[in-house]
């Protein structure tokens, strides 16, 4: 956005500072404010505060991904859990004492750029070892994998966060969809909109997110993907938003617990997930 | 291209087009008769089901202008005719916005005798409308994130731009050297005027086109830092309110339509109206008498209400349309559908900011409003839902609200409110 929307924003988006432009900024995005281990409970926004990483939303972000990290900053904030937010662009260094770190979608250029960067980077894949939580859409998703397939379809290396391989179908899937999320994580139904041509599948270890019952996800009948706490799907832009309980699983991640809602906060959703699930009835199979 | 034409351009057509263009034009008559649309396109269908390459011949011995870009095509396509329309001839235009093959045949048939013909052309329509027309000018004005569910990805638009006006020798682009998406797409075409008509959304413009680094933005300057990329020199300049052409001469433009983003779409006319003869302050002048397009910015009494009606289709759009809001504490009504020519994918709205509504008293109305509501929530923007133009009229109590509306909402609400154009 022209206009950053982070309640606490860190890393910045739109240098002003001449200066600044020339040179990626060394340490951008979460300052480290020489405290210990930095994991939930540290940095400066609440004893309890979150910290959210929005990775490259200058290559990453075609189409309302910012929604994600809208609706955690919101449910976080509803319990009365501090948020902090970083949003760090591809000539800026990938901080690695997150607590969640969101990927969005991408057109192909934009998608080969990211995973290349993302690769020197390390940041990303440091944090995951740190036992972060990475939640990724669509070129994201595929991105946090072994491989992809590029502008031609020509295999391209992942960062490997997360054992899956990606390559492109035969036409693009574009609609509603609507899955069964895997019964060992508790969560919803999920509702959401794909635009993609992907198909991917899973190495042994990871398990797929949910079960399609409209729209294409994978390809094989399933949709998504999860090994440890990294969460990859093909519902695209802003997922979370029709999800909350996706959304909540993320965050109770990094909490351990979370206090139910006072449901008139999440009327509104509630009212907005369950009049596109009518709008989109699963059809089996 | 031919720059003679015909007297009477109608003969000069094989018979089976004429007859392709007579039915058509009859269809078209039934449809507006019959209250189904303007009826500027089902003409073409019909004409095009009968003879396939009629764009072609229609578009035979005349001076035709495409305008394609995300945003500003039907309000561009406006104030070029009025430039234009200076030179006393007459312009075939779809003024409508019916972009697609069908309403450039229809508008090309019913002005048979037209020379010139100024066309709003779809952004992924344009290589081929480019090649069926030989067209004269391509006036380029932006690219941005619009209706991924069915455009193409805007790289690959912008790629496809590339390739297609670098084969068109006769052709003068007049493109926006402030996009660099669209500064990259007509890179390679033969004849360029560069046009600085500003940049309001910069989202979709971070990388470098050519190599994919970050690309360096100084004031009004870009470049890219890893290649040789970046912007033209410009010999068109939106500077405020003022425009100053390639000699270097400043007017002011003090046009009717609100915002910076129709100052741009005036420049780039201007330099259009230039390219046939047009004087820059007798075009001015013309642009100047231009109120309302196609009904946007058009302004209707509803209960003793002034509700004005502003069209935003896409994130880039909606942030010229709230640039362009009336100070709180005037209401706002915003409505938003997700059909197909809106987009079935609402996700969209996340790419707007509407903090700035806050404060404000702001209603919320059209097929989606739910998903409308849940996006003002997550921003802290306080609404109410109505379901009706006249419930936000009722409620507000104002003397006047600004309506901002995506494509089938904002047609839904003319239907209400009694199309005026």
């Amino acid at each position: 956005m022209s206009e950053g929307h982070g309640r606490h924003r860190l890393g910045s988006r739109i240098p002003q500072d001449p200066g600044q432009q020339r040179l990626p900024v060394p340490g951008a995005g979460l300052p480290v404010p020489g405290a210990g281990p930095p994991g939930p409970g540290a940095g400066s926004g609440g004893p309890s505060a979150i910290r959210l990483v929005w990775v490259y939303p200058d290559l990453l972000s075609t189409y309302g991904d910012r929604g994600n990290l809208l609706m955690l900053d919101r449910r976080a904030r509803l319990r009365g859990i501090g948020v902090e937010i970083a949003e760090v662009n591809s000539d800026q260094r990938v901080p690695v004492d997150g607590d969640i770190y969101l990927l969005g979608g991408g057109e192909d250029l934009p998608q080969i750029l990211a995973a290349r960067r993302l690769a020197a980077d390390g940041g990303l894949t440091g944090a995951m070892n740190r036992g972060a939580v990475i939640f990724a859409v669509c070129a994201g998703y595929q991105i946090v994998g072994t491989e992809f397939g590029g502008a031609e379809g020509e295999p391209v290396p992942g960062l490997g966060l997360i054992d899956i391989s990606s390559g492109r179908g035969d036409r693009r899937g574009v609609g509603e969809i609507t899955a069964d999320v895997d019964p060992a994580l508790g969560v919803e139904r999920l509702t959401g909109f794909e635009n993609h041509q992907g198909v991917t599948s899973r190495g042994p270890e990871v398990r797929p997110l949910a079960t399609v019952l409209t729209g294409v996800g994978n390809g094989d009948g399933t949709e998504g993907a999860y090994c440890g706490r990294v969460v990859g799907t093909y519902l695209h832009g802003p997922a979370l938003v029709r999800n909350p309980g996706l959304a909540d699983m993320l965050l109770r991640w990094v909490t351990g617990s979370l206090p139910a809602l006072d449901p008139q906060q999440e009327d509104l959703v509630l009212k907005l997930r369950g009049e596109r699930l009518a709008a989109h009835p699963a059809s089996a199979g | 291209m031919s720059t003679s034409s015909p007297p009477s351009r109608r003969y000069s057509l094989p018979l089976r087009a004429r007859l392709a263009t007579t039915v058509g034009g009859a269809a078209g008559r039934a449809s507006r008769l019959a209250g189904r649309g303007d009826g500027s396109v089902i003409g073409g269908v019909i004409g095009l089901r009968l003879k396939p390459d009629l764009l072609s011949l229609l578009a035979r011995g005349r001076q035709v202008i495409l305008v394609t870009g995300t945003n500003g095509k039907t309000t561009t396509t406006r104030l070029i005719t009025a430039g234009l329309s200076t030179l006393g001839q007459q312009i075939a235009s779809n003024a409508f916005g019916a972009n697609m093959e069908a309403g450039l045949v229809a508008a090309l048939a019913k002005a048979p005798d037209a020379t010139l013909a100024v066309l709003e052309v779809d952004e992924s329509y344009l290589p081929a409308t480019l090649k069926a027309t030989s067209a004269r000018v391509v006036v380029l004005l932006n690219l941005s994130r619009d209706q991924m569910d069915r455009a193409a990805e805007i790289w690959m638009l912008a790629r496809r731009w590339r390739a297609a006006l670098a084969q068109a020798p006769d052709c003068r682009v007049i493109a926006n050297a402030d996009d660099p998406l669209v500064a990259w797409a007509a890179g390679q075409a033969p004849q360029v005027t560069w046009v600085a008509a500003g940049q309001r959304w910069h989202d979709d413009s971070w990388c470098c086109p050519n190599c994919g680094s970050h690309l360096r933005r100084d004031g009004e300057d870009w470049y890219c830092g890893e290649c040789a990329n970046r912007r033209p020199p410009v010999s068109w300049v939106l500077a405020e309110d003022e425009v100053i052409d390639p000699t270097g001469r400043s007017r002011t433009l003090d046009l009717i339509l609100p915002g910076r983003a129709n100052q741009s779409n005036a420049v780039v006319a201007l330099a259009v109206a230039d390219v046939f003869g047009v004087g820059v302050s007798q075009a001015i002048g013309a642009l100047q008498q231009v109120r309302s397009v196609a009904g946007r910015y058009t302004t209707i009494e509803r209960h003793g209400c002034s509700l004005r009606l502003l069209l935003a289709k896409n994130p880039a759009g909606w942030l010229e349309a709230l640039d362009v809001l009336a100070p709180p504490p005037a209401p706002v009504l915003l409505a938003v559908n997700a059909q197909v020519p809106d987009g079935r994918d609402t996700s969209w709205l996340w790419d707007v900011d509407y903090r700035r509504l806050r404060g404000r008293q702001v209603f919320v109305a059209g097929e989606r409003k739910l998903d409308l509501a849940v996006r003002l929530e997550a921003d802290e923007v306080a609404f109410r839902i109505v379901g009706s133009v006249d419930e936000a009229v009722a409620a507000a109590r104002s003397p006047s609200m600004e309506v901002i509306a995506n494509y089938t909402a904002f047609q839904q609400i003319r239907t209400v409110l009694g199309r005026t154009d």
